[in-house]
């Protein structure tokens, strides 16, 4: 299966991996813990003792972006797959059922999807103050819409296949032709989709945090990371730019393992 | 959307005469109908996320040490002791003429905060438009006429990677490099005085170009996609066959099909603008209506944030509709009617 990657995907899923990996083991394998002010000096450069360079407050910063990247995926994994799982559910629902239940259904995530899912967490987070529950439901009701637009037209187009007309032909219900019939054909596009989904989730969050409106102290993603440490770009600190460097080889590699899977997938279909 | 209107039309589109259905200004009517109503339900998502419930608006702009006295006049003042489906009519007249309430902080209209600061994000995104749909244009047909080659390859790592690297790395790289290595460009973008060509540079080289690297790999990807889809119609293969070279099928016989596709890409992609701007604004300090909505969400200044968000889902309802219409438009099966 990794042999028939191109060279980017190979790369994209070898930096997920390790970052998936980092998530799990990353905190306990941090050389300092993660509140701790362990340097005289701060935004310190990179040195044998502090690989990353210190933060404003002279704390190892390999420390807290070990802990901040598993903030930062563990937040992201969980909205993206509410999202997806939220998405792809109803529109199993909206498809089988057909008629009038799909209409409304599509039409209400038309309308979700007109709300710029920044726009949603700002307004979000300023009626109800910010929190990791907060962030995680805002996320996953704002990528919702999507799964569900690219589930729905993956399982009408399954539905017409004969096998399923078999099927309902031969008296099988509708949540048994959805789930043992439909839903088989299409995992593929949707872990895809939650690929992407998850990248969106990121980017969100981790953008929301450097507002100074997601996650809050004393918890730390990589978002915040890099606004706890702004100030410290006037002096070219590594504190500021290695957080959103690590977001960065986070995101592009799943965008790059996806392209290389799907491209396979278009190659395998024609 | 493109299709023909079945004859059996529900409701009042019954009542519309059969020849003007299905004709592109029908079309077009009907896509700006739909706009109008989901704008109505996005208004109301909004004000029931902010507004419902009265929360203690008026509590926390009086603070602790307020008499339930005091508070209840404050909510009269406000009109926060209505019930919400009247508040949200106020509210919707209000957005209407004009009347967008008081700010809770800044003790200013909201319509007046929102007129010195709506026309320089304008602007930026104006300056950002112009600087990359030519260049994601250029990307984009150059790697759709050169499909499958290790260019249109390298473009395609390049942009699907660009796509997803976050605002504030490109942000704070380029404030690394340009304002304190090389110092050519100050870091913050507040200047006042934008009169001579190179403050105007100094002040939105950074912010432009920051917002460019996302938008521009967007844009770049949705219009290689419209070039190659026009590229593998039979008209093409035609002009193949009887022996057009290369360039000429491309500039002469898809482009001219492609022009829809394309302004529906650019559209569409521009939209990408409305969620990098909130970032962009706030990290050079620029005094636009994004970073006014993000101080507001910080002060909890509702009548701002309520006014800021329908703001930005108008644009990107608008830059959606834009797109379709486009589209409706660019349909040579409607040409003639």
């Amino acid at each position: 299966m990794i042999r028939s990657l191109p060279i980017a995907g190979r790369v994209g899923l070898f930096f997920v991996a390790a970052w998936l990996l980092l998530a799990v083991i990353g905190p306990s394998i941090a050389p300092h813990p993660v509140g701790a002010v362990v340097a005289p000096d701060v935004y310190g450069a990179f040195s044998a003792a502090h690989p990353l360079g210190t933060d404003y407050l002279g704390r190892d910063m390999l420390s807290r972006i070990l802990h901040g990247a598993r903030f930062t995926i563990g937040l992201a994994l969980v909205a993206a797959l509410a999202a997806s799982i939220t998405g792809t559910t109803l529109a199993l629902v909206a498809a089988t059922a057909g008629g009038w239940v799909d209409e409304v259904m599509s039409r209400l995530m038309d309308t979700l999807i007109s709300i710029p899912s920044k726009m949603l967490a700002l307004v979000m987070v300023a009626s109800f103050g910010s929190s990791v529950g907060l962030l995680i439901l805002t996320a996953a009701v704002s990528y919702t819409p999507g799964a569900f637009r690219i589930a729905r037209s993956l399982a009408v187009n399954v539905k017409t296949l004969e096998y399923v007309q078999a099927a309902r032909a031969r008296g099988e219900r509708l949540p048994y032709v959805a789930v043992v019939e439909i839903l088989p054909n299409m995992v593929n596009p949707m872990l895809a989709d939650f690929g992407l989904r998850f990248v969106f989730v990121v980017l969100l969050l981790s953008g929301m945090s450097f507002l100074g409106l997601g996650v809050q102290p004393p918890n730390a993603d990589l978002g915040s990371l890099v606004r706890e440490n702004i100030s410290g770009l006037f002096e070219g600190a590594p504190a500021v730019v290695m957080p959103a460097i690590a977001i960065a080889t986070l995101t592009v590699s799943v965008n790059l393992l996806i392209d290389g899977i799907s491209g396979r997938a278009r190659t395998v279909e024609a | 959307m493109a299709e023909a209107r079945p004859a059996a039309l529900p409701g009042w589109r019954a009542g519309v005469p059969a020849r003007w259905r299905g004709t592109t200004a029908w079309l077009i009517a009907n896509r700006i109908g739909s706009g109008a109503l989901t704008l109505l339900i996005v208004s109301a998502v909004i004000f029931i996320i902010t507004g419902w419930l009265p929360g203690d608006a008026a509590q926390e702009a009086l603070g602790q040490s307020a008499t339930p006295e005091t508070v209840a006049a404050l909510r009269a003042q406000y009109g926060l002791d209505k019930p919400p489906y009247v508040r949200y009519f106020d509210w919707l007249v209000g957005l209407l003429s004009g009347h967008l309430g008081q700010s809770f902080t800044a003790s200013m209209p909201v319509t007046e905060l929102i007129a010195a600061r709506l026309p320089k994000s304008l602007v930026l995104a104006a300056v950002t438009a112009a600087v990359s749909v030519p260049i994601a244009l250029a990307i984009g047909i150059v790697s759709a006429m050169w499909r499958g080659t290790l260019l249109d390859r390298a473009l395609n790592i390049a942009t699907l990677s660009m796509v997803a690297v976050p605002e504030f790395l490109v942000a704070t790289i380029a404030v690394l490099i340009f304002a304190v290595k090389l110092q050519w460009l100050s870091a913050l973008s507040n200047a006042v005085d934008v009169s001579t060509p190179t403050q105007f540079f100094r002040t939105y080289a950074m912010p432009v170009a920051t917002l460019c690297f996302v938008v521009i790999a967007q844009m770049a990807r949705m219009t290689r996609a419209a070039v190659i889809d026009q590229l593998s119609a039979s008209y093409v293969e035609m002009a193949v066959l009887k022996g057009a070279r290369p360039a000429r099928v491309a500039l002469r016989h898809a482009l001219p099909n492609a022009i829809g596709p394309i302004a529906n890409a650019v559209a569409l992609s521009l939209s990408y603008l409305l969620g990098g701007v909130v970032i962009v604004e706030s990290i050079f300090n620029y005094p636009g209506i994004a970073s006014l909505m993000v101080d507001a969400v910080s002060n909890r200044d509702m009548p701002v944030v309520q006014a800021c968000a329908m703001i930005f889902c108008f644009a990107y309802l608008l830059l959606v509709l834009v797109a379709d219409v486009v589209a409706i438009l660019a349909n040579p099966r409607l040409r003639h009617r």
